[in-house]
């Protein structure tokens, strides 16, 4: 999958807000990537951009989305459906909230199987027995509707439907929140290990460093609409390039140690109306350079693997 | 029948504690009826002598949020009592009860629905003040607000005049407390009160709450699932498992050196910031949702306990004292 200066817009009354305003970034086969940030820095957004998921107000205004060499953005609808849980799939934010309550979990997982491919009654339920049994849910699940589940199980039902037709490319979008720790590690464990079972990539959106330093295999920071920094998870946590990245690793409460933790002041700019020069400036802790109020930091690699868009980084 | 030490206060007394304190709830008609135990025998005291952070942890469905409420008088307990400064709050004197009611305050976990959307901020923080008669005048009135909102790090000019819909989850939250705080309480319940606030944020608030004991001297019992935060701010932890205590004491003790095979696993499983150190063994998701048993007897954990013995299935654990300072329920240390 590969993301080229991807540009999704919300139209709004003050204007086009710009919730993912060039973003690239590459994930390769098998890679298990984090994207993290506050609330509202576009990180849902981007989910939706790559997905072909965006509906108005919300708009894609340009950029080019490449899946296996394909360019998503010049597929017709009809194509596009015809992609969605086969190849790539999403399992969308409150996910045990999206099930439709008034049918049954196995005649929702068996729409998904069909919507796609043709096979026999009997196919089609050996399938749903192994995708139940494969997320852990109990037999009898399968003829049980929405709220007769936990959310914990709910969370799981999305899963299956996700996963039932193996696609190469999943999105999980906040998968754990709300979910209780023991079983929010068992999530995150199921959905990471369909990397080791079909060589699927994953991409986990969370505002967690905690969760992606215990599932990623890179990390994304996002502010404000853009990518601040890229890297693999070891050496973000090592050694924080970017002042925003610092700033969450330390806002991150932790058992390993108490310490006092730091918050940023500040809220995040605007996507109306971005001021010049670095998005981050005003609540930087480092701010100190004349060049971050004149002239927005672009995404530069930075040794192996490793990109940050910084001008603090690059006075160093 | 009233306590007998309920009659007169003590000043020696925890300034709350909490005695066998038990909760049941019935739903369904006369056919359906289900009978589910929330609170099961709770006992446990905030000390007066100086003010602390208190954790109050457990999964959802834990009871954890119905003893903050059964606490502030939202639900009257089955059975047990409620001890505030020695006294019984059900067998308190009208103006005894009055200031409970002003002392014990809490803080919910939604920053926007404690709100009336249609009136601007200032009223919540200004009506409490003329229920509780605390300003001679309109001037004084302004004049605590203004304090209290200054007291959790926030502009007055800033927030006073706003509609809730217009500040952020974390301003909110804020705001709630400087109300809390207002009326000079001497215990907050905090029921969650960062899960809905972003991660940046997050941080602001749980200074503040460690700020203000240490300056107002209020103590807080802080309610939550996330171990993470209660080991940042607190001094003392409680774990609850389907409504009773099954490991407390010293925040240090109890996740440093956890007994409880449920808060073993609990904590083993809490992400750590750090990517060198990452989960072993893989949990499998079919175990750790296996419908429990609802006899009267036996310990609640048995069928997800890994190390779970015959007398566990018999015989109710009891919370017994293993080390100075943490206490366990649990039949493997007894």
């Amino acid at each position: 999958m590969e993301v080229h200066d991807l540009k999704v817009y919300y139209m709004t009354a003050a204007g086009a807000a710009r919730a993912v305003d060039g973003v690239s970034l590459v994930i390769t086969r098998g890679e298990i990537v984090g994207i993290v940030g506050e609330s509202g820095c576009g990180k849902s957004t981007l989910a939706a951009g790559i997905l072909r998921l965006v509906r108005p107000p919300c708009y894609v205004k340009g950029g080019r989305v490449l899946f296996d060499g394909v360019d998503l953005m010049s597929l017709g609808h009809e194509e596009i459906r015809k992609m969605r849980l086969k190849r790539f799939s999403w399992i969308p934010q409150g996910s045990m909230n999206s099930l439709n309550p008034i049918k049954r979990i196995r005649d929702q997982i068996r729409d998904g199987i069909l919507a796609h491919e043709e096979s026999s009654h009997t196919d089609v339920s050996k399938r749903i027995r192994e995708l139940i049994e494969m997320v852990g849910l109990p037999p009898e699940t399968a003829m049980m509707y929405p709220h007769e589940l936990s959310g914990g199980m709910r969370q799981r039902a999305v899963i299956a439907i996700a996963l039932c037709l193996q696609p190469q490319f999943v999105v999980a979008d906040e998968p754990t929140t709300a979910l209780d720790v023991v079983v929010q590690r068992a999530v995150l464990q199921f959905i990471t290990g369909i990397k080791d079972d079909f060589g699927s990539s994953v991409m986990l959106i969370t505002h967690d460093m905690a969760v992606t330093a215990e599932t990623c295999d890179r990390l994304a920071v996002m502010y404000a609409g853009k990518l601040v920094e890229v890297g693999r998870v070891e050496d973000v946590f090592k050694e924080p390039l970017h002042p925003y990245t610092k700033a969450l690793i330390e806002a991150t409460p932790s058992l390993l140690g108490k310490r006092k933790l730091r918050m940023l002041s500040g809220f995040p700019p605007s996507l109306v109306n971005p001021m010049p020069g670095c998005r981050f400036r005003e609540r930087c802790p480092e701010y100190n350079c004349q060049k971050c109020g004149d002239e927005e930091p672009s995404l530069h690699e930075v040794g192996s693997n490793r990109m940050v868009a910084c001008h603090l980084w690059w006075g160093k | 029948m009233p306590s007998l030490v309920g009659e007169v206060g003590r000043m020696d007394a925890p300034l709350l504690e909490l005695r066998n304190l038990t909760k049941v709830f019935t739903t369904g008609g006369l056919v359906h009826r289900r009978i589910l135990k929330a609170v099961d025998n709770v006992s446990f005291i905030i000390p007066g002598d100086k003010p602390m952070v208190i954790t109050l942890a457990g999964e959802s469905g834990s009871g954890k949020s119905t003893i903050g409420r059964l606490i502030i008088g939202e639900h009257t307990p089955t059975s047990g009592n409620i001890l505030y400064q020695g006294r019984d709050v059900r067998y308190m004197s009208r103006s005894d009860r009055r200031s409970y009611v002003r002392e014990v305050q809490m803080v919910y976990q939604d920053p926007y629905s404690t709100y009336n959307p249609l009136y601007v901020v200032d009223r919540i923080l200004r009506m409490p003040l003329r229920n509780f008669k605390l300003a001679k005048s309109k001037e004084d009135e302004d004049r605590m607000i203004k304090g209290a909102i200054e007291a959790v790090n926030l502009s007055a000019d800033r927030v006073l005049g706003k509609y809730p819909h217009e500040l952020s989850g974390g301003e909110r939250q804020r705001l709630i407390v400087a109300r809390a705080l207002m009326l000079r309480p001497r215990i907050i319940i905090a029921d969650e009160p960062v899960s809905m606030i972003d991660a940046s944020l997050r941080a602001g608030i749980l200074n503040d709450i460690e700020r203000l004991k240490n300056e107002f001297g209020v103590s807080f019992l802080y309610i939550t699932h996330d171990l993470s935060t209660a080991y940042t701010i607190s001094q003392r932890m409680i774990v609850l498992y389907r409504g009773s205590i099954v490991e407390e004491g010293d925040i240090e003790k109890v996740v440093n050196a956890p007994k409880h095979p449920y808060l073993q696993k609990l904590i083993e499983s809490i992400p750590l910031p750090n990517p060198e150190m990452k989960w072993k063994e893989k949990l499998s998701m079919r175990t750790e949702e296996i419908t429990y048993k609802t006899e009267e007897s036996g310990c609640k954990y048995y069928g997800r306990c890994p190390l779970a013995i015959d007398r566990c299935l018999k015989e109710t654990p009891r919370l017994a004292e293993i080390e100075l300072e943490h206490r366990v329920a649990c039949h493997l240390y007894a």
